[in-house]
Formats: structure tokens, sequence, C-alpha cells
């Protein structure tokens, strides 16, 4: 059946018709053979997850709702919860800045609200469906050990997309309001990023302020926590019973949320147009002075070149956001080292591998931003200047950054133990070089607004930057140790790092 | 600055470029130097690749570049010393000022800053950019976005200056600050090369119009020299005209002779 066109029905076709092919084209790169190798990697992905998930949760499939199940529970909830309303403001915020089609839709006859209704339906589903390929093998080795009642984790995930998307929206409404339409994108991304992490980190700190640890699995069972929470039969809990199958925990919650999220749209959808035709104007009207205007300073070119990346980075607050929002996880341990300092060796062993793997990740999205980046490619490679002497300039810049990151942590931790701080040194070098290096191997000409989407352009690359960081911080864990044990990671690490040289373009090898 | 020049600003031969087909095939390409030289053409016929391959952002197949009498393939360096090249979608960078983007091109060209600025100053006033010089560029048009490339491309006062659609989008105001900043130039002994779809200009300025078609000069000339060639291939527009054939009926007629005739 062809709905009329005009009509919400029709809408929602085309908005799934867009979102169906920009997944196709995300997973396939537009190639019918790298889509099937997607499709492969996901089926091999899910069926690993599986295992891990039997490994995991096996054990606690027939768990009893006492305190201590719905403690730890509501805790996976809340934290899947939050990183889902962290993604959907994203989303939000996209669709409110996103121009690709909002002239169109604004400027023809159809009653917008239709539109913008089925667009923050389409985000609450997407939010659901994201959280399906982590979330499906954990309930379904639930269902399988445990019985059907796991069966209504799946409908708890619909009412978290549901509210998740209801509070996202609401919350950037708000902030539109209230910081106005310029900020509020560079805002809500920021509030997304500290909503996705705070969650962890504060359970990480008072972890490690209330038991010298930072694991938070120590806190979620501890007495004092359990004393302090409600009684089993307390409103709190009704979304972790929902998720043991509770059915009037299920369908009071999903009813809640989906009438939480309709009204949301009954209230929002109506005003999106005013809310995005503002957004559009930002742009035009948006005009920065820098006040200080300095003479012309002596450079070299590759000071030049050093300079302008620092700048660029330092007046984007978005980039800024994007790339050290990571190191928001350095906190936990930069806790752990004021509460042990001078208290023992064992928690600066757990620091070590921390700050390796956070510069390894840091140094491969500014690594990004230097090399692909770029956007005046054709001005950079028109000077008179060797593309080695561009390339060795901006990788100076990366680890320029990395070394102002990084130094105050290491020195702190050299007063403490300098033999970590040696490793922690070199472990740093290695790791932010071999991501750098990823990113220059696998460089492709990009905006730098494109930022977010850099992953999208090589799996590869985020796998290989990813794992060799990993492979780094494994290496200087294991190094701070024993330094002639620490030659089996580190020869793994290299395999990777060396294996990826080999799978890159060739025109680009360095 | 110009002093003591070399008889060709520019000597291209035998240049080829290939994609998936020929996009330059064995192209020979003589500009002088002081010369304004116009590069017309329809789309896909090359124009944009040679320019690329000249200003060092494309390496040929085979062929060779001269600039000013430097091997530009086998000392690319030397050669981009001399050139600056402008596309149609000015890229320049949004967090910077029009001052601070100046300065980090003077910084890539290496000019001393005693030498940069005052130039600066002044391709920022010739431009009509002084007010926003303070301004990031992010909220400039794309006339102002262009203009801030063209100064970024003349402060270190190239002898060659390669444009690829430079009067692209912009306003009637500002491409006639632009027109007249590269009349300037070419007044005070630099030579530019040009590709345009805007055939008025090319009859307004240049001193010569090469037109390339299929990866090859077709034909080459001063206008009045290449309505005769039209003439003599027997196009009826350019043969009623006469003399007074406008630039278009001329570019017409040429395109439309058969492939072996050009």
């Amino acid at each position: 059946m062809i709905a009329a066109s005009g009509t919400t029905l029709w809408f929602v076709r085309h908005e799934w018709r867009l979102a169906w092919r920009d997944w196709l084209a995300m997973m396939s790169g537009g190639r019918r053979k790298r889509l099937r190798r997607a499709v492969i990697a996901i089926a091999i992905f899910v069926s690993f997850m599986h295992f891990v998930a039997y490994w995991m949760v096996g054990p606690y499939a027939n768990a009893a709702s006492d305190k201590v199940t719905l403690v730890a529970i509501t805790a996976s909830i809340l934290l899947s919860w939050l990183l889902m309303i962290s993604q959907a403001m994203e989303s939000t915020t996209r669709a409110f800045y996103a121009r690709s089609d909002l002239d169109l839709i604004l400027a023809s006859p159809v009653a917008a609200e239709k539109i913008f209704a089925v667009r923050i339906a389409t985000v609450a589903l997407s939010m659901a469906m994201m959280a399906l390929p982590l979330a499906a093998p954990f309930i379904d080795i639930l269902i399988v050990r445990g019985g059907w009642r796991w069966l209504g984790a799946y409908g708890l995930i619909a009412a978290m997309g549901a509210t998740a998307t209801a509070l996202a929206v609401g919350l950037s409404v708000a902030l539109f309001r209230f910081v106005g339409a310029r900020r509020t994108r560079f805002v809500a991304q920021v509030v997304a990023a500290v909503i996705g992490a705070a969650f962890v980190i504060g359970l990480q700190i008072a972890a490690i302020l209330s038991y010298g640890t930072i694991s938070r699995v120590s806190l979620l069972q501890s007495h004092v926590l359990l004393a302090h929470l409600p009684d089993p039969a307390s409103v709190v809990w009704w979304p972790a019973r929902a998720a043991l199958g509770d059915g009037a925990a299920l369908l009071t919650v999903l009813v809640l949320s989906l009438a939480m999220l309709a009204a949301v749209i009954a209230i929002v959808a109506p005003r999106f147009g005013a809310y995005a035709i503002t957004a559009a104007s930002v742009d035009a009207a948006a005009v920065v002075e820098v006040r200080r205007a300095t003479a012309f300073r002596e450079s070299s070119p590759s000071g030049t070149l050093r300079t302008k990346e620092w700048t660029l980075l330092r007046r984007d607050p978005w980039l800024v956001s994007q790339t050290l929002m990571q190191m928001l996880y350095l906190i936990p341990p930069a806790v752990l080292l004021w509460r042990s300092f001078n208290g023992g060796q064992g928690a600066y062993q757990l620091l070590v591998p921390v700050l390796v793997m956070a510069a390894g990740q840091l140094a491969g999205g500014l690594a990004w931003l230097a090399i692909s980046g770029e956007d005046a490619p054709d001005l950079v490679a028109s000077a008179p200047i060797s593309s080695g002497f561009v390339i060795r300039a901006k990788i100076e810049a990366v680890l320029g950054i990395i070394a102002v990151i990084f130094a105050p942590l290491v020195a702190v931790l050299a007063f403490a133990s300098p033999w970590h701080a040696l490793v922690t040194i070199a472990g740093i070098a290695v790791a932010a070089i071999a991501a750098t290096s990823i990113q220059l191997w696998f460089r492709s000409q990009a905006k730098r607004s494109q930022f977010r989407r850099r992953q999208v352009s090589s799996r590869l690359a985020t796998f290989a930057e990813a794992f060799s960081s990993i492979g780094w911080a494994a290496t200087a864990a294991v190094a701070a140790a024993s330094l002639s044990l620490a030659i089996a990671p580190a020869l793994l690490a290299t395999l990777v790092v060396a294996g990826t040289w080999f799978m890159s373009p060739r025109p680009q090898r360095v | 600055m110009h002093a003591s020049l070399p008889p060709f600003a520019l000597e291209i031969r035998g240049l080829v470029k290939r994609f998936d087909r020929p996009a330059v095939d064995g192209l020979d390409l003589n500009v002088r130097s002081g010369e304004f030289y116009a590069l017309l053409g329809p789309n896909g016929a090359g124009k944009t690749t040679t320019l690329r391959m000249i200003a060092g952002l494309l390496r040929p197949d085979a062929g060779s570049i001269h600039v000013a009498g430097i091997d530009a393939l086998a000392d690319p360096i030397a050669a981009k010393r001399l050139m600056a090249w402008i596309s149609d979608e000015p890229m320049i960078y949004d967090k910077l000022t029009p001052r601070e983007y100046l300065e980090f091109v003077a910084g890539l060209w290496g000019l001393a800053p005693a030498l940069a600025e005052p130039r600066a100053q002044e391709l920022l006033g010739w431009l009509e950019l002084e007010p926003h010089a303070r301004e990031r560029c992010e909220g400039f048009s794309k006339g102002m976005r262009q203009k801030v490339a063209l100064a970024g491309a003349l402060i270190h006062d190239p002898s060659l200056i390669i444009l690829d659609e430079p009067l692209t989008g912009l306003d009637a105001g500002s491409a006639r600050q632009v027109k007249s900043v590269l009349r300037e130039r070419v007044r005070a002994g630099a030579t530019v090369i040009m590709t345009t779809h805007i055939l008025e200009v090319a009859e307004r300025m240049a001193d010569r119009i090469g037109v390339i078609a299929r990866g090859r000069l077709i034909a080459e000339g001063t206008l009045d020299e290449l309505r005769l060639k039209a003439r003599h291939n027997e196009a009826p527009c350019v043969e009623a005209s006469g003399d007074r054939a406008s630039l278009e009926d001329t570019f017409l007629a040429l395109l439309a002779q058969p492939a072996e005739a050009a």
C-alpha cells in the first residue's frame, strides 16, 4: 500500500528509506563486496558477544529479585540509558542544525510538524536499535539459561529508547531557549559527552574514595551503599523488575515511557520548524572578532604549520570537546594517583596502562584532524615545501599537544615512582606515534567538521588504532612490573602496527 | 621584481594525465612572461587537471613542465616559490582571520615578517578586506573568501599566477576587484593563466586565449587569430559576423570542428 503524499505514513516511508540507505552507505561505502564483508563481520561480532555474555551473565540467569541483583541491573540500565540520552542529544542537535533537507521541508506546503514528529520518533527507534547489538547477546543468554521472563528486557530497551529521546529533545529545546541557538550546538554536544561519561567516572571516583580501587563492582555491592538504598518493593527498582520479567512493572514502564515520548512530540514537533529556522540564521549572523592583532612573527614553515594547527584547535570549542572529552576518563586515575600518592605501587601499576591507552586514543583523533582534516589542502600542497616536511610538522603539532596534556600527570607520578613514570613516558610516546602513523597511512582528505564520522572512512584504521593503543597499554602495564615479560605484548602490538602498515593503501605508506 | 624575466613563464611539452580515460592527452603549451593567458574549454576538457599539474598538485603521467625555465617536475619546490594557485572553491581556514591567514601563507613561503606585513596590509586595502581583517573567516561570503584566498596567493609576489575559475559565484563588485588586481599584477610583470567559463572575461582581459578539448589544445592565439581560424573552419555564425564575431561564436565554432581537424 502506498501512503498518500504529505501524510505521516508517507513521511515515515521517506525517513526509513533515507535511514536505510545511510546505514547501507556507512557499512558498504557504496560497494556490494564490502557490504557482504560488513554483514559477515557483524554476524561474527554478535556470535562472539554471545560467548562473552555466556561467560559474564550466564551464572546470574536465575538470580532472585533481591536488592543486590536489583542494584546491579539498575546500574547497568542507568549506564546504558545515560549513553542513550547522550546519543539522542547528538541526533537531536543534528536535526536542528543539519540543513540538507530542512530548507526543502520548510519551504514546502506540507505541515512540517508531521515530519518533525516522525523524525523524533525515528530517533527513539534508532536509539533502541543501536542498543540491540550490544544488549541482545546478554538478553539471549539470560533467556536461554534463565527462562522467558528475561524477554521483558527487550521491552525495557524500547522504553529506554523512548524516554532517552524524550529527555534529550526536552534538554535540547531547553538549551535552545536558555543559551540561544548559537551556543546550543556546542553546549548540547558537551552536555551529551559529559552525561555519557559522568556515570562511569562518578562510580569510579566514588569507588576510589571509598575503597581505594577503581573497580565499580566493589562500590555497587558494598553494604554501606545497599543500606542506604530503598527497599526492593520501591518504585525505583521497577525498570530492573521489568527486565527481570515482572509483567506489571514492564507494562507500567513501557506505557509511561511511550506517553512521555508522545507528549514531547506533541509539544515540540509544531515548534521544531521555528527552532530550525533560528538555528539556520546563526551562521549568517556569526562574526567573531579577534581583538589581539599582533605583528607578524618570524617563523619557519614548520613552526608556521604547527602554530596553525594549535590555533585552529584552540579556537574550535566543538573540536576541543570532541577530542579532549575522552580526557574526562583520566579524572579517576588522577584521583587514584592523588589518593595513593606514596601509598603503594599497586595504584601506579593501574595508572600506567590507563595513561598510555588515553594517549594513543587522543593522538589518533588529533592526527586525523592535522593530517586528514586539512581545510586548505591545495594551499599547503602548492607551498614551496616538501610533503614530508608538511607531515613532519603536523606530527610535531600532535605530539606537542600530547606532551602538554600528559606532562603534569607524569611529573606527579615521577615524584611518587620514577620507574612507573619512565615506563609511562615510553608507553605514551610509542602509543602516540603508532596511532599517528596509522592515521598517516590511512589519510583521506576530509573537512574538519566531519571529525565525528572519521571512523566511517576506514574501519580498519579505527580498529587498528584501538588495538594498537590497547597493545601498548598492556605492554606498559607488564613492563612496569617486569621488563622482560613485556616483550610478548610489545611484539603483539608491533605486529598490529606492522600488519596495519601492510594493509594500508600503497601510495600512502611512509 | 620581475626585471630579468625569461621569454616563457610556462612551457609545457607532451603533458599526459590519465584517470579512467585520458584527461590531458599530449598537451603542448607556451605562455609568455607578463602575459594574461585564458584557457577555455567545455566541461571535462582537461583545464583544471592541466592547471593542477602546473601548480604541483597532481603528478603527470608523461611530459614536462617548465616554470620560468625551472623543471617543475624535477625541482617542484623551486618552481612553487614562483607560483600561486587559486581554485574556484576558496579553501581558507574558518577559524583564522584574513590577517592571520596571510601571516600563515607568508610563513609557508618563508617570507620575512618585515616584508610580509606591509604587503598584507596593502593587499587587504586593495581588496577592501581591511574592515574585516580581524574577523574570523567563518562568517564570510563566497566573494570575501575568494578575496582572502587571492590576497594569500599574492602575498609572496608570485611571477606566475594560476587561477581556476576565480570569478565563479562572485558578485559584480567582487569580480571587478579581482579582475582589477589581476590586471595590476600583469602590469607589474607577472604572468596570469586562468580558466573561465565567462567568455566575456577572457575576451576583455586575455592577451592570448587557448582552447582545450579532449585534453588537447585545439586552438590558440589572440581573439582575432581565433576568429580567423574559426572562419577557415567554415563556421557559419563566424563567417556571417566577420571581424565582429564574439568569442562565444568563435569558441563554439572551434569546438564544433571534428576531432581530426582539431
